[in-house]
């Protein structure tokens, strides 16, 4: 049982993920590498880190999503394996198609390093397990392109399947997140063939334990690794 | 100067025009030709010009450098190499410094802070450290000049466009705005780094026989002669030089710093594939090539048709002054090649064997099969021209104090003014919080706080110096930069280790301005001697005057203080109900004595250890209405505060003359601090507390109690706010 750390060129959040899941969790982690075909032996859950995979030349994520280990990534997806994308990598995985839409500049043109208050809207499924449904957390964004499109169809449907994981609290008159202009407030999605995805802007291992001002991250590592032990079973 | 590049492309120029074009004077020009014993060809030219710049020599600082005080028990590697570097215990160490990039951040905002940054990011892992956090500090121009709002938006987008994007968290930044900038920005960026003590790595090329590589970026146009000229003054309309910016490459300098860490940790059982390396920085291979060697006592062979290329048919000339980002030259162990270039591969990047050490002390440069230039290592890079250059009183300048009206609306605008004003639209661009190690950043604390991974242990930080101190006394202001940096650290609970600093002044060759240099070293030596912190590492940036009209002297401090244990340093966030109380000797005289500020700083650093505080502000730059303030806004809450009777209250609102703290004390913890102030002997005197919705200042005996002005927080925090945006959206006051 084994979550595995992929990193890309560029990666920056890589080794804060391992310290949260290793040290702040206590649970096995491995790391894996872009070049690599699979993934290390025993995954149970990935995590896709933040951070500016191949310089983000072309558009945030698009290399990083055309990478070996996103074939295996994909497969392990596919197969009901929990993904958890973090900011650069929630780009990612918009880019490989795991999860619909894109990822924008800022409407104000602007990078964005605070913390912001969240709904966890889809609270208590899946890798959400450890959160009520609506649960407010607060979180840290950090990033120049968080700007969450999608057609309007393409909303409605994330809507109407209860796919909408994460809301920034705070809203413009259009009801788009104030800080970054996503479309209805959206900060993270659920996907996969049973919401075995999740990719957020916020970065949860930034808040992963004491004097980090706040532990909401740890919850949703929790609920990543738990996913996985669970999948390990079932598997057995 | 201009122009140099072009200019000596099309006419014949003499070698002594050559020289001048290139910024040598006629003396150092006779000198060059003594050096060689003849007359230099223009490459040699290029490579004297760029050593013996004031930039790459500190031709004009290196005697009176010679005053500060370096060395210290926990001093591992003082001035001199790439980086300081300082003991921080359990084996680890920090290594740390402040860099200018005024002149190319002046000229192209963006990327001349971007390369900046990246700049002093390669002189720290350079080192062997792995980056953990960065500050910076910027002076602008007057909030109302044309050119602020741009500078201001690019240079700010340019420090996090690169630092976000290495992955480094910047964490500290103290911006002010001054019409003594007007057309001389300050670009001062730091960088810390972590290291293990016994695991230094130095840029030496020792060992005859040993390659030379070239690994990172390829090499361009760009930057061609960047080093002469920061080390020129403006004339207006001269930020057309644009061609002599680099451009920064974020996503290159992250593989190239993995990849040094990789190659640093190679083969640890035959002691390392490594025996030195170099950042090329400012005047690239050519600084890196001749310090590397004039270091180790030792020369190199370096054939210029194998370093790698972007852009075809570049001259030797172009090869050995490009300052083309995201380089370093090494000196690896003889039959290591293999080895090195297979790890710099698995992060894509190049690494060639472009040359070997030799014993002969030259530096030889090949191209084309011969010999296009052949210089004494040692000649132009140690022993590089020193002048003591006559020095004169600058005349002390005032500002003068506007006639004060009432106490409201006199503290209101004064608090709300753009350099007291929070620079949280700054601070928001930064992301502070990658490495997920940044215990305290500058929004939340009077100084940065970031734990050395994997320990309890943390470093504290702060970047301090206040300009107008300076033209008014440049001693004093040079003593209180050090001041701030030491309060400030020892209000997160950290002890001062160790300091870098980055003097930035106007053209030397005025006596005024050599003269205010001098006192503003004399002032750096007396306060570090007084409060035991050691400067391992620093630059100077002259010539920052625009057709002769200079900057405020701005020597800029960092001082880096060491917490062994955070835990019980960060008990809680400050809250509803906490005590504030005045630590200190509010009005002191203009000359801060050294000795109660060391007894303060020891007192605030004791406290907070204890856990007997949660926050804290030193009284300095706007005096203790800024200081209440801040707290009030970093706590969220509105503060009252209640001031003893007697004393002139605009005064004691205002005055900057004075050596004190404000802390915010549990109540459960003020007997704690009573008993603590009481045996240290620093005068201590309760003010009130945080809580309820508004700042309100009150003063004993007067208005019968009632306060003197209460300002509702969501308008003032509002109006705080606001105020840097504006600047940087160019909407007039």
């Amino acid at each position: 049982m084994t979550t595995a750390v992929v990193t890309f060129p560029g990666s920056n959040c890589d080794r804060d993920c391992v310290h949260a899941v290793g040290d702040a969790l206590g649970a096995p982690v491995a790391r894996s590498w872009h070049k690599d075909h699979e993934l290390p032996t025993g995954t149970t859950s990935v995590i896709l880190p933040g951070g500016f995979s191949y310089g983000d030349y072309l558009r945030c994520g698009a290399m990083a999503a055309l990478s070996p280990i996103m074939a295996a990534v994909k497969r392990f997806a596919d197969a009901g394996g929990p993904v958890l994308g973090i900011c650069n990598g929630f780009q990612i995985l918009c880019e490989a198609r795991l999860l619909p839409g894109a990822l924008l500049r800022n409407h104000d043109g602007l990078f964005h390093c605070q913390d912001v208050e969240l709904e966890v809207t889809a609270g208590g499924i899946g890798l959400l397990a450890p959160f009520d449904r609506r649960q407010r957390i607060v979180l840290p964004i950090a990033h120049g392109e968080g700007n969450y499109t999608a057609d309007e169809a393409t909303l409605d449907r994330l809507e109407a399947e209860g796919r909408v994981a994460f809301r920034y609290l705070a809203r413009d008159a259009a009801g788009n997140g104030a800080v970054n202009g996503a479309r209805r407030g959206i900060a993270g999605l659920l996907g996969g063939p049973c919401n075995n995805v999740v990719g957020l802007m916020p970065h949860p291992e930034r808040r992963s334990g004491a004097h980090l001002h706040g532990s909401d991250g740890l919850l949703l590592l929790r609920g990543l690794v738990a996913a996985g032990a669970n999948l390990g079973e079932a598997r057995a | 100067m201009k122009t140099a590049v072009a200019r000596l492309k099309d006419t014949d120029l003499t070698a002594v025009e050559h020289a001048r074009e290139m910024g040598l004077d006629d003396a150092e020009f006779a000198r060059a030709q003594q050096v060689l014993g003849r007359v230099p060809n223009k490459v040699e030219l290029g490579c004297f010009a760029a050593m013996w710049s004031e930039h790459c020599s500190y031709k004009s600082s290196r005697t009176h450098l010679r005053r500060l005080p370096t060395t210290g028990p926990r001093v591992l590697v003082g001035p001199g190499e790439n980086a300081g570097v300082v003991d921080v215990g359990e084996g680890w160490a920090v290594a740390f410094k402040v860099e200018s990039h005024n002149h190319p951040s002046y000229i192209e905002p963006y990327q001349g802070a971007a390369t900046g940054v990246g700049g002093i990011l390669r002189d720290v892992f350079t080192m062997g450290a792995r980056p953990i956090a960065a500050m910076n500090l910027l002076r602008f121009g007057r909030p109302e000049h044309p050119k602020t709002p741009a500078l201001l938006s690019g240079v700010v987008k340019g420090i996090g466009g690169y630092g976000n994007c290495f992955g480094v968290p910047t964490v500290y930044s103290s911006t002010d705005f001054d019409a003594r900038y007007d057309g001389n920005i300050l670009v001062n960026a730091f960088a810390l780094g972590v290291l293990r003590s016994d695991a230094i790595w130095k840029g030496t090329a020792s060992g005859v026989g040993n390659p030379v590589m070239y690994v990172g970026a390829k090499t361009g146009r760009d930057g061609i002669h960047g080093a002469t000229m920061a080390s020129d003054s403006f004339s207006e309309g001269e930020e057309q030089d644009r061609p002599t910016v680099q451009v920064g490459d974020p996503f290159k300098e992250k593989l190239l710093m993995e990849a040094c860490m990789a190659l640093f940790a190679a083969a640890p059982e035959s002691g390392g594939l490594l025996v030195g390396i170099q950042d090329m920085g400012a005047a690239g291979l050519t600084s890196s090539s001749f310090e590397m060697a004039s270091r180790a006592g030792s020369g190199v062979r370096i054939d210029l048709d194998r370093v790698p290329t972007r852009e075809r048919g570049m001259s030797a000339y172009e090869l050995m002054l490009s300052e083309s980002q995201e380089r370093m030259l090494l000196v690896a162990k003889r039959g290591c090649e293999e080895a090195v270039r297979a790890i710099f591969a698995t992060w894509d990047l190049d690494c060639v064997v472009i040359g070997a050490v030799t014993d002969d002390g030259m530096v030889r440069l090949v191209k084309g099969g011969a010999e296009v230039g052949v210089l004494p290592a040692r000649a132009l890079a140690d022993d590089a021209p020193r002048y003591q250059r006559p020095t004169a009183a600058a005349p002390a300048e005032g500002e003068p104090r506007a006639p004060l009206g009432r106490v409201g609306p006199t503290v209101r605008a004064h608090v709300t003014s753009p350099s007291l004003a929070p620079k949280s639209w700054i601070y928001r661009q930064y992301d502070r919080e990658v490495g997920a190690g940044t215990l305290l950043d500058g929004t939340r604390a009077p100084a940065a706080l970031v734990r050395i991974p994997g320990t309890h242990r943390a470093v504290a930080m702060a970047l301090c110096c206040v300009g107008r101190w300076c033209s008014a006394d440049p001693r004093e202001g040079a003593r209180r930069a050090v001041i701030e940096g030491v309060l400030r650290t020892s209000c997160v609970g950290a002890l001062p280790i160790g300091a870098t600093d980055c003097l930035n002044y106007g053209n030397p060759r005025v006596p005024e301005v050599m003269g205010s240099f001098v006192e503003g070293v004399e002032g750096i030596r007396e306060a570090c001697l007084a409060l035991d912190v050691p400067v391992v590492s620093g630059n100077v940036s002259l010539y920052n005057a625009t057709d002769d009209r200079a900057i405020h002297p701005t020597p800029a401090v960092g001082v880096v203080g060491l917490v062994e244990d955070f835990r019980p340093a960060l008990p809680r966030d400050a809250q509803t109900g906490d005590t504030v109380a005045l630590l200190g000797w509010p009005a002191q005289g203009t000359s801060l004595d050294l000795g109660r500020v060391r007894r303060l700083a020891e007192l605030v650093r004791e406290l907070r250890v204890a856990g007997a505080h949660v926050d804290a502000q030193p009284v300095l730059e706007g005096g203790l209405s800024a200081a209440l303030v801040e707290l009030a806004r970093r706590a969220g809450t509105g503060l009252f505060a209640n001031l003893p009777a007697g004393t002139d209250v605009t005064d004691a609102l205002l005055s900057e003359d004075g050596v004190g703290a404000v802390v915010v004390v549990p109540p459960d913890r003020l007997q704690l601090v009573h008993e603590r102030a009481q045996r240290a002997e620093v005068p201590l005197e309760v003010l009130g507390a945080l809580g309820g919705h508004q700042v309100a200042v009150a003063q004993q005996g007067t208005q019968g109690g009632a306060p003197l002005f209460e300002w509702d927080t969501e308008a003032l925090f509002a109006e705080l706010e606001a105020v840097v945006p504006r600047i940087a959206q160019g909407a007039r006051p």
